[in-house]
């Protein structure tokens, strides 16, 4: 066997960087960079009449003011929609700098550039713009309902308008014994990732090039919006994403107005720009999602199997739909879960309101759609008096069912279908975990001491690893160092430890030889991006395949150096050796670094290792040219992974809660998580991401909010009021893992990035109903409405 | 979220510093600890011309702790105070109330002082030091004033302190008699400004009985309220006094609004059941004369 670190927990190897601080964020490039700041509009829905800058121009300081009549070309259309669907009949982007008329508070009309930050932030304040007033659309009600538009010439404010359906629904659900209905209401939350976004712009008036670094989750996509919106060479940019203090969806999107006018600028100024968002304008200039009203009709037997199941939604895309409308249809068709539903039908409207842009933030649709059907799940269960893990086992996909075909179109437009995964032996693991079966002699034992308690339960499948593609470029240098290198991009998973496990494996190297880089136009171009819990799948299969290939160059080059046959070597810890051979055998093994040098043949000899390759270095075949036809020199190759469509992933979390009888808290007493993501490359960072995760889905389910007034103020726009959990509000999460190898791809994984947020607030929801004995049905919860909702059953 | 620009002073000693405030006037800022301030700054929310820097006062940085009080100097830290071991044996009640105050960081930089010439009114210690009837002490060029607590808070954000004026000190009394002291609250998340928090003082007479009790409120009101609630329990013995009864007493003098974290009703609600058992908690203290 050759030295293995895939499967490993091994600590993180970016971290020793990291954690002594010699990390590299945006803000922390460019130090010489002018700054950029821009006046945001101050109103939800407004005409824009008047920009002044009289009281603006003086400020020392100053180098540029730029409103929209300034963008010449490509770079004063609107930006593009990213991702077209043919239900999205009325997709509207914004503009880089706005144009006559602003959506949403926070929206950019002015950019300003100046010497520093404080400056260009002076000068905004000193630009005056005036404003006609629209009256705003605020809240999904007020968009469903339509009196006003958003936008004047989408009528009803619908964007979008999708139904799916899979078998009769109507019909089953005039047959079932049972039926309920169920309305359900989810709030906005956000990404909020650590560091906000952030571009720095350099461009090279000799070379005639571009170069970026943004933080985005995208550098590739990124570099090709850029030279299209700035009508340059492709080959003549380069992006680059350096070390990103975390994304979580919102930096998927791209390219950000800011992404456009920082570069733009640099070019217009001939000098280098950097914007560094700020928090404020991170909540209001950003992303957020989540936000959905909900009606489900579900029909079912006497045992609580589902017969069928009429899912309505209402989604607030908020003022614009730059990434279309991905999030709805994951909600739809995610929503499903590990179960069969009988006949399905799934409607979404994707509504129009003027707040912020909802793009998707981790979960990306799902916690919605799990919480829909969890909720559902637990209403049959009480409906019919039946344990509730009883009613989700009967309802489950039974493993010799796999792949289970759905009958729906999934968000990457393909089929639905679950490739693999163990429902029945998940839940039986969690039962365990928590102590399901115990939890009555708990509470009976709580209540005796005047404590009230519950538990819940939330299962969820996750589509994962969606493709296109990805790819991977591996290379052994001359010192036995390997490089590696993907095109997507890394917000702090991981990335370079897991890749650099599979490259190190595949090889037979030792993981600390190799060295991955992400996330940069100039070291690998074809590339996706970072969102979909994907880049395991994409990036790990893709560099997989590409090491594979430099395995078998390098069996070869070492088999002629050895004059032993390719099938007959081994590479372990770095050497190629004869199969078998004891380390160190003469003439039976050759490091690898030397291999490297023996695949590129060389004329000149700049240091010793190249002495080894060059023309007169040693015997050669005379009858062969240096470099065999169709072989490149190097030691080095490229592969790439395109699924034929995405693998599912599942897990389940159950939680106990205790409600104060009297202040109405709500704290987590046990938050237990089965996971399953097939195969594992790290399970210490697979703990981790599902730490990550949870910790998201306690702050959705009872912390954070985005608390917009009528008139479409953002009313916490800092995280003095939007409440995201610290460390002290995250549980003690226990795991537990199963291991359902997925069959599409060679390494049997599947995505974990998302996961620990999917089910949060339908697990949630489900142990506070437990403890309070009524159905919670609106989420996040905090103490006050705890409260506010036992007052209006004690009224009632 | 980068400040106005503004002049910055940094006086070595309290003399020169009061000179600076005078010369400036309402023009000037104090910057203590900076953990209010400079986010207000950062957000425009504030732009002062001149900032009196104070953080090199250091004759101001003390905690002084006897049998009648704790007294706390401008430059105390949050926690200096909180590990001040004197002014934990005469007035528990003070680092008890600093650990809801933030964060371990937030304390080692902020300060006692600052959180009171602050006045938020969802600030323990404003509420603390109304409930105890402390004292602040004001100097200004050429002279010196000491005021109560009860005239120095004027509304939300808002003191009696004038132009030119530096709060020196505040000054914490030990309650008179035999008395217990709890402070308990309702925050959104640890160290969170709390949703209703309440600092009590119960007194007992010599045959434990309660002789009085008190309660002051953060959150609940424009300022620090302080409550009288001896009518609802004088008399009672210290563990069978009708200390629901007090809550409601509290609850009903109380007119908190609605924001973003709670309801009104829910804070008046929380206002009721704290009051009942911190003042169960303190009347228990009270009697093991624990303070
Ligand atoms: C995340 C966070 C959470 C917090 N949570 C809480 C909490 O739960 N409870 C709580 O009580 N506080 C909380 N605070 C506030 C903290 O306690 C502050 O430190 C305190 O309110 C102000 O002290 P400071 O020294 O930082 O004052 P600064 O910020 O320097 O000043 C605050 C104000 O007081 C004035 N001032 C300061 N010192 C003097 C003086 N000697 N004379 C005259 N004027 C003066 C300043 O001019 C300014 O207007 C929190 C702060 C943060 C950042």
């Amino acid at each position: 066997m050759t030295t293995r670190s895939f499967g490993e927990p091994i600590a993180r190897l970016e971290d020793p960087r990291l954690l002594t601080g010699r990390g590299r964020f945006l803000d922390d490039i460019g130090h010489r960079a002018l700054a950029a700041a821009f006046v945001r509009s101050p109103h939800a829905h407004a005409r824009i009449a008047d920009i002044d800058v009289t009281d603006a121009v003086d400020v020392e300081g100053l180098v540029a003011i730029f409103t929209h009549d300034d963008l010449d070309g490509r770079a004063g259309e609107p930006l593009p929609l990213l991702i077209p669907h043919e239900a999205l009949t009325h997709g509207r982007t914004g503009y880089a700098l706005a144009k006559d008329e602003v959506n949403h508070v926070g929206e950019p009309i002015v950019m300003v550039v100046a010497t520093d930050r404080y400056v260009a932030e002076d000068v905004c304040a000193r630009i005056r713009v005036d404003y006609e007033f629209l009256p705003p659309v605020v809240g999904i009600e007020a968009a469903r309902e339509a009196e006003l538009l958003v936008h004047d010439d989408v009528p009803g404010n619908v964007a979008a308008h999708m139904v799916q359906q899979n078998g009769d629904v109507e019909a089953a659900l005039a047959a079932a014994p049972h039926v309920l209905e169920l309305d359900l209401d989810i709030e906005r939350s956000a990404s909020t990732p650590l560091e906000g976004r952030g571009v720095h712009a350099r461009w090279d008036p000799d070379d005639a090039s571009l170069r970026v670094y943004t933080s985005t989750q995208a550098s590739t996509s990124v570099r090709a919006a850029l030279a299209a919106r700035l009508e340059l060479p492709l080959d003549r940019v380069e992006v680059v994403a350096p070390d990103v203090g975390g994304g979580f969806g919102v930096k998927i999107v791209h390219p950000w107005p800011e992404e456009v006018l920082v570069p733009w600028a640099a070019i217009r100024l001939g000098r280098e720009v950097k914007w560094t968002e700020d928090r404020r304008e991170h909540f209001v200039g950003a992303t957020h999602e989540r936000g959905q009203l909900q009606h489900v009709e579900v029909g079912f037997d006497d045992d609580g199997r589902l017969l069928g199941l009429d899912v309505t939604v209402w989604h607030d895309n908020g003022a614009y739909t730059p990434y279309g409308i991905i999030v709805p249809i994951i909600t739809t068709t995610q929503l499903l879960g590990p179960y069969k539903p009988g006949a399905y039908r799934a409607e979404f409207f994707s509504l129009y309101t003027n707040t912020v842009t909802v793009t998707p933030y981790r979960g990306a649709g799902r916690p919605q759609g799990c919480f829909a059907m969890e909720r559902t799940m637990d209403a049959i269960a009480a409906h019919l008096g039946l344990d509730r893990t009883v009613v989700r086992e009967r309802n489950f996909i039974r493993p010799d069912e796999m792949p289970y075909d759905h009958g729906l179109i999934f968000q990457d437009g393909r089929p639905l279908v679950y490739d693999s995964g163990d429902y029945p032996a998940t839940l039986d693991k969690l039962k365990k975990l928590i102590g399901w079966d115990e939890f009555e002699a708990f509470r009976a034992e709580a209540r005796a001491a005047g404590r009230r308690v519950g538990i819940g339960i939330a299962c969820y499948v996750e589509g994962t690893g969606v493709g296109p593609y990805e790819g991977g470029w591996v290379k052994v240098e001359t010192d036995g160092t390997v490089v590696a290198a993907t095109g997507l991009t890394t917000q702090g998973q991981g990335h370079r430890t897991v890749f650099a496990q599979v490259v190190a494996s595949e090889l037979g190297v030792p993981v600390d030889r190799v060295v991955v880089t992400t996330g940069d136009t100039r070291r690998f171009g074809y590339a996706v991006g970072t969102f979909a819990s994907r880049a395991a799948v994409m990036s790990g299969n893709a560099l997989a395949s590409a090491a594979r290939k430099v395995r078998e160059k390098a069996l070869r080059v070492a088999g002629e150096a050895l004059e032993a046959d390719p099938r007959d070597l081994e590479i372990v810890d770095g050497v190629v050796r004869v199969t078998g051979s004891p380390a160190g055998a003469p003439g039976a093994s050759i490091p690898l670094a030397t291999v490297a040098v023996l695949a590129n043949p060389l004329r000149y000899a700049f240091d010793r290792e190249a002495e080894r390759a060059t023309q007169f270095g040693g015997p050669v075949d005379f009858s062969k040219p240096p470099v065999a036809e169709g072989d490149s020199p190097g030691l080095e190759d490229t592969g790439f992974y395109s699924p034929p469509r995405s693998t599912f992933a599942n897990g389940m979390h159950a939680a106990i809660v205790e409600t104060d009888p009297d202040t109405a808290e709500i704290s987590i007493l046990r938050y237990c998580v089965v996971h399953d993501c097939g195969t594992l490359i790290n399970p210490r960072i697979v703990e981790g991401q599902i730490h990550g995760g949870v910790a998201q889905g306690v702050g959705g389910a009872l912390y954070e909010r985005m608390v917009y007034d009528d008139a479409g103020q953002l009313l916490n726009a800092s995280f003095m009021d939007f409440l995201m959990p610290y460390a002290t509000e995250v549980p003690v999460i226990e795991t537990d893992h199963l291991e359902t190898p997925s069959p599409l791809n060679p390494l049997g994984i599947k995505g974990a990035g998302e996961a620990g947020v999917i089910p949060g607030s339908a697990v949630l929801a489900s142990a506070i109903s437990d403890a309070e004995g009524f159905a919670v049905t609106r989420m996040p919860i905090s103490p006050s409405d705890l409260f506010s909702l036992r007052l209006a059953r004690e009224s009632r | 979220m980068k400040p106005a620009g503004f002049t910055y002073h940094r006086p070595v000693t309290v003399d020169d510093a009061v000179a600076v405030l005078a010369e400036v006037g309402p023009a000037g800022k104090v910057l203590a600890g900076g953990q209010s301030l400079v986010p207000l700054l950062n957000m425009r929310l504030a732009a002062p011309e001149h900032l009196v820097d104070i953080n090199r006062l250091s004759g101001l940085a003390y905690v002084r702790a006897d049998g009648d009080g704790v007294t706390v100097g401008a430059l105390a830290r949050h926690a200096d105070v909180e590990r001040d071991e004197t002014a934990y044996a005469v007035l528990p009640l003070l680092r008890e109330t600093l650990r809801h105050v933030a964060h371990p960081t937030i304390r080692n930089r902020g300060t006692t002082v600052g959180s009171i010439a602050h006045a938020d009114p969802a600030g323990e210690l404003t509420a603390v030091l109304a409930l105890l009837g402390g004292t602040v002490t004001l100097r200004r060029a050429g002279g010196q004033r000491t005021v109560a607590a009860a005239d120095f808070f004027t509304g939300p954000m808002s003191t009696c302190a004038d132009a030119g004026e530096l709060v020196t000190s505040v000054t914490f009394p030990v309650p008179e008699g035999r008395t217990g002291a709890v402070w308990t609250e309702v925050a959104r998340r640890h160290g969170d400004y709390a949703v209703c928090g309440t600092g009590v003082v119960v007194t007992l007479d010599d045959d434990l009985r309660v002789a009085g009790a008190r309660a002051a409120y953060v959150s609940m009101g424009p300022e620090p309220v302080v409550v009288d609630l001896t009518e609802a329990v004088a008399g009672a013995m210290y563990d069978d006094a009708g200390w629901p009864a007090a809550g409601r007493l509290a609850a009903g003098l109380l007119e908190p609004d609605d924001d973003i974290h709670a309801t009104a009703a829910y804070r008046r609600h929380l206002a009721e059941v704290l009051t009942a058992r911190a003042l169960r908690e303190a009347a228990g203290r009270a009697a093991g004369g624990q303070r």
